[in-house]
């Protein structure tokens, strides 16, 4: 519509000339642009964020010093920090995507989203991307982690920042995961322990206990492909300092699928 | 043209025994400048088919054309040219008036100039000047509803759905909810679903009743009255839809 013109259009064919194809995806990355806004303002407006935030940090910080032994290691590097992100980001993300869907199916504003003119993905995208900027903001806000390692020695910064990237796109994977289950739940705490179930599968399947379980019971064949749909096995190239491309290709197709999954089951909602 | 048109729209709800026919095989159509009011008890399958005319719910057969988009087919396209207000217009209560308005506009793709244009449009038109800044939450039920109207009008579409705009309205708020339809219906074509009979007469062109998701009377409310023994909407209403229901 133009909406700088009061009088609407006098007939319906002008009215359809307006929506062009590059009007139909100008509208698409508007909505993203719109509900990634929204959403990430609801994060910030509510105490949400800020207590995942705090007690991600605290219990980061917790695990890395008391468990990961951070000074008695030794060494100038953050592998006890990052050793724990993926076992963090397993019970910490669902919590704080869980609400992304299930919370607009409890309170009929599903029917307000899916009146709007743009594609349902642009607004999956949309939603993912202001979950993974509430946990992109708490991965920045470790820094001090990095400050304390280069003042006590001389790391290998490289391997930090790989490992701080792979992190991030870890921990869209598990956003990812976690917002489809929130679609095809459609209630908060279901979608929660389906999402902290699915990511424990995809994590626990890189634990050497766990394939040597499988290749016990179904072959090596099987153990190795379970290890190669792990979290754990693609961070642990990029902990080493080491930038594997199928790492990459593992967590950017990992997001998409999740992605499209949580399209399908908020366009199936349609239906029902 | 027709820029609203409901082709043989049909759903119905459940699998086997208990499978429900909320709405089966309607069609009718509105023109530019009419304001058709929607008529019908509660169940007869009014507000489904208005979901399906806004694109939220999927029908089961039939089409519905909205400025010549079909909203199965061009789903995207037909919802560009509605303004729709859902029942009980459904709301973000943890954003202002304004910041809920602002966000309607930019998934529109309204620009930062377009939204400060069109937010002075509607908050005149809905007279929600008071509460613009203040949270959804603390609005009473009428200024919700007069948010929600805002709302779909934000993008000046061609076509309104409105459920039940006036509900939760004190007499003060419908009038002039009435008389904003009246200054709109001129350029746009608008359905509106109520329960006010006196609405109907009031304010629309062209009532179409239903009951048990059949359309049981396409008149003017004139014609209707005309109709009735008495000469009376509210007896005419309860004629068509009680006895149909009753054979239903």
């Amino acid at each position: 519509m133009n909406i700088e013109n009061s009088s609407t259009s006098d007939t319906a064919e002008e009215v359809h000339a307006h929506m062009s194809r590059s009007s139909r995806r100008r509208a698409a990355i508007a909505a993203v642009s719109s509900v990634f806004a929204r959403e990430l303002r609801a994060y910030f407006f509510t105490p949400l964020a800020y207590v995942f935030i705090a007690v991600f940090l605290l219990a980061l910080g917790a695990f890395t010093f008391e468990i990961g032994r951070f000074f008695d290691t030794n060494r100038a590097d953050l592998a006890p920090f990052f050793f724990f992100h993926p076992w963090l980001y397993l019970v910490f993300l669902p919590a704080v995507t869980m609400r992304l869907w299930a919370e607009e199916i409890r309170s009929g504003t599903l029917e307000l989203l899916l009146t709007l003119p743009a594609p349902i993905w642009s607004l999956a995208i949309g939603k993912f991307l202001a979950a993974w900027s509430v946990a992109g903001i708490a991965l920045l806000l470790t820094f001090p982690m990095w400050v304390t390692v280069n003042y006590l020695g001389s790391p290998d910064n490289t391997a930090i920042i790989l490992a701080y990237l792979m992190s991030f796109m870890m921990a869209g994977g598990y956003i990812a995961l976690s917002s489809a289950m929130s679609a095809l739940a459609g209630n908060q705490v279901v979608a929660f322990v389906m999402a902290v179930t699915i990511g424990f599968v995809f994590t626990a399947m890189g634990l050497p206990l766990v394939a040597s379980g499988l290749a016990e019971l179904f072959g090596a064949g099987v153990a190795e492909n379970a290890r190669s749909f792990s979290f754990l096995t693609h961070f642990e190239a990029a902990q080493r300092g080491v930038l594997e491309l199928r790492a990459l290709l593992f967590y950017s197709g990992f997001i998409i699928l999740w992605l499209v999954l949580n399209t399908l089951w908020i366009a199936s909602r349609r239906a029902s | 043209m027709s820029l609203l048109k409901i082709d043989r729209l049909a759903k119905a709800y459940g699998v086997g025994a208990s499978k429900k026919h909320a709405v089966r095989g309607i069609s009718f159509t509105v023109q530019k400048g009419e304001v058709v009011a929607f008529l019908g008890p509660n169940g007869a399958g009014k507000s489904t088919t208005m979901r399906m005319v806004s694109g939220y719910l999927e029908p089961d057969s039939g089409d519905a054309f909205i400025a010549g988009a079909s909203i199965r087919q061009e789903r995207e396209n037909a919802q560009i040219a509605l303004g729709y207000l859902a029942e009980g217009a459904p709301l973000y209560g943890d954003l202002t008036a304004r910041g809920f308005l602002t966000f309607l506009a930019g998934t529109h793709g309204l620009s930062a100039s377009q939204t400060r244009w069109a937010l002075d449009r509607v908050i005149a038109d809905a007279r929600i000047e008071t509460v613009i800044d203040r949270s959804i939450d603390t609005l009473s039920k009428g200024y919700k509803r007069r948010v929600g109207l805002a709302g779909a009008i934000i993008h000046d579409p061609p076509v309104l759905v409105l459920d039940e705009p006036t509900d939760g309205l004190d007499p003060n708020q419908k009038r002039a909810v009435r008389s904003l339809i009246d200054r709109m219906s001129k350029e746009k074509a608008i359905l509106i679903s109520t329960h006010q009979l006196d609405e109907v007469q009031a304010m629309c062109s062209r009532a179409v009743v239903i009951d048990g998701g059949k359309i049981v009377a396409d008149d003017t409310p004139a014609g209707l009255v005309d109709n009735s023994v008495s000469h009376n909407l509210e007896d005419a209403f309860s004629l068509l839809t009680h006895e149909e229901g009753e054979q239903a």
